[in-house]
């Protein structure tokens, strides 16, 4: 069996590198795998480009890497809750690339599963519609939409077997299931890590074959927030 | 009345537009109040962040903070309730198995196309799930006060801030009025205040009229 699991967490600085598409899992904070993220933080790698609903929250998760320039380009669904990164857009420092979050959602699915792209009635005839391929399908207008893949994913997942199967916790799910098909390299940050066969294999959503590396998160809930073990 | 009641008999108007049995997506704002007036109907409310079957907001006991609504704020689950990834959240709003989505909306032309996700010269940096909403739905009731704090109607001849889809939404709910857009017409279906439909007209500059019903 491959030894997925990395103990020392240095051990993963090396799998980051300039210039990188980095597809991060979350809605707001949940979901984020915000030890890996510190990760990539000590790794002081630059031009990052970030796929993910948001950058952070509560000066949590990418707000981490953003504040460090870290980040060249976002691509996500929304930005303006985080005013620094209005302002850095405004100042030419930070490209943005918005899509409505079930573009987004889907696009990544696709990167995944094989599929170019795909088109889809949503943001027809608006902004974000502009300098895409417009088709009409049985009598409705449709715009062309590319799939999303990246060269790291990182996402945060409830439980993994030493495999790399894993399960979610509630909304924390979003959209770490479709960026562990989507990259080259998928590093799962976990709350628990089981022998193989303790998971039920009917509640798997997320089976090992997309899952390369997996650590222990740092981080636990602590009433209202989340804070560092 | 103070703006905050206004907010609510806005939602509690549209929790009566609500039908036992109905997947329900409530937007950010005015939407989110719809919830406390649904009183014993039974409708399963969605979060486009991945879940069906909303309960009620969490004690301090129960609070989780990765259990979270599409505003970020933290909810419990009903009973019968499913969590499911970004993606299969956003097949069930665009494939049009979300009976209703109730939207805050800016601006709304005659027709029903509207404008609630940016507003003009201002940096267009989040759109979040409003346009998937928008073009997928079965059924969308926009919610908002009539006339913004400056006493200007947001229903407007042509929108000025940018649209949302080329779908036309179905109903508008405001402190008001209730209209409905037919056949790309705006109607009046029932006036809430005590004001004429021609002082009506004259207050947002358009011609009104009420709807026609029709016995089928």
């Amino acid at each position: 069996m491959k030894q997925k699991i990395v103990e020392d967490l240095n051990n993963l600085i090396s799998l980051f590198k300039d210039g990188q598409k980095i597809l991060v899992g979350g809605f707001g904070i949940s979901g984020t795998p915000l030890t890996v993220i510190d990760i990539i933080a000590e790794s002081k790698v630059k031009g990052l480009h970030v796929v993910s609903n948001n950058l952070g929250d509560y000066g949590m998760g990418l707000h981490q890497l953003f504040i460090r320039g870290q980040i060249e380009k976002a691509i996500g669904s929304f930005f303006t809750i985080n005013r620094e990164a209005v302002v850095a857009w405004s100042k030419g420092e930070l490209q943005i690339d918005l899509l409505p979050q079930g573009t987004l959602a889907e696009a990544i699915r696709c990167g995944g599963a094989g599929i170019g792209g795909f088109y889809t009635k949503t943001a027809v005839g608006t902004e974000l519609a502009k300098g895409k391929e417009e088709r009409v399908i049985d009598g409705e207008r449709y715009i062309f939409e590319k799939a999303i893949k990246g060269d790291v994913a990182i996402i945060r997942a409830k439980k993994a077997d030493r495999l790399g199967n894993l399960i979610y916790h509630t909304t924390a799910r979003n959209f770490n299931p479709m960026m562990a098909t989507a990259a080259d390299i998928v590093i799962a940050e976990v709350d628990e890590i089981v022998e193989v066969g303790e998971i039920d294999p009917e509640q798997i959503v997320t089976p090992h074959v997309y899952v390369d590396y997996i650590i222990q998160t740092a981080y636990k809930k602590e009433g209202d927030k989340y804070v560092k073990c | 009345m103070s703006n905050a009641d206004v907010r609510y008999k806005i939602a509690q108007r549209i929790a009566q537009e609500l039908e036992d049995g109905q997947v329900v997506n409530l937007g950010v704002g005015i939407p989110t109040l719809v919830n406390e007036f649904i009183d014993d109907k039974e409708v399963y409310l969605q979060a486009e962040n991945g879940l069906l079957g909303i309960g009620p907001p969490p004690t301090k006991e129960e609070l989780d903070i990765d259990l979270i609504n599409a505003s970020k704020e933290p909810v419990t689950i009903a009973k019968g309730a499913s969590f499911f990834s970004s993606a299969d959240s956003f097949a069930m709003i665009r494939g049009g198995h979300v009976d209703v989505a109730v939207l805050g909306i800016l601006q709304v032309d005659p027709r029903g196309q509207i404008a609630n996700w940016a507003v003009p010269n201002q940096p267009i940096l989040g759109v979040g799930g409003a346009m998937d909403l928008v073009a997928g739905a079965k059924k969308v009731i926009g919610a908002a006060t009539l006339f913004t704090k400056d006493g200007t109607s947001k229903i407007v001849k042509e929108l000025t801030y940018p649209v949302s889809g080329v779908r036309l939404i179905d109903m508008l709910v405001t402190d008001y009025a209730v209209f409905s857009f037919e056949n790309g017409e705006i109607q009046v279906e029932e006036i809430l205040i005590d004001i004429s439909l021609s002082e009506l007209s004259e207050k947002i500059g358009i011609s009104l009229k009420w709807r026609e019903f029709i016995d089928k």
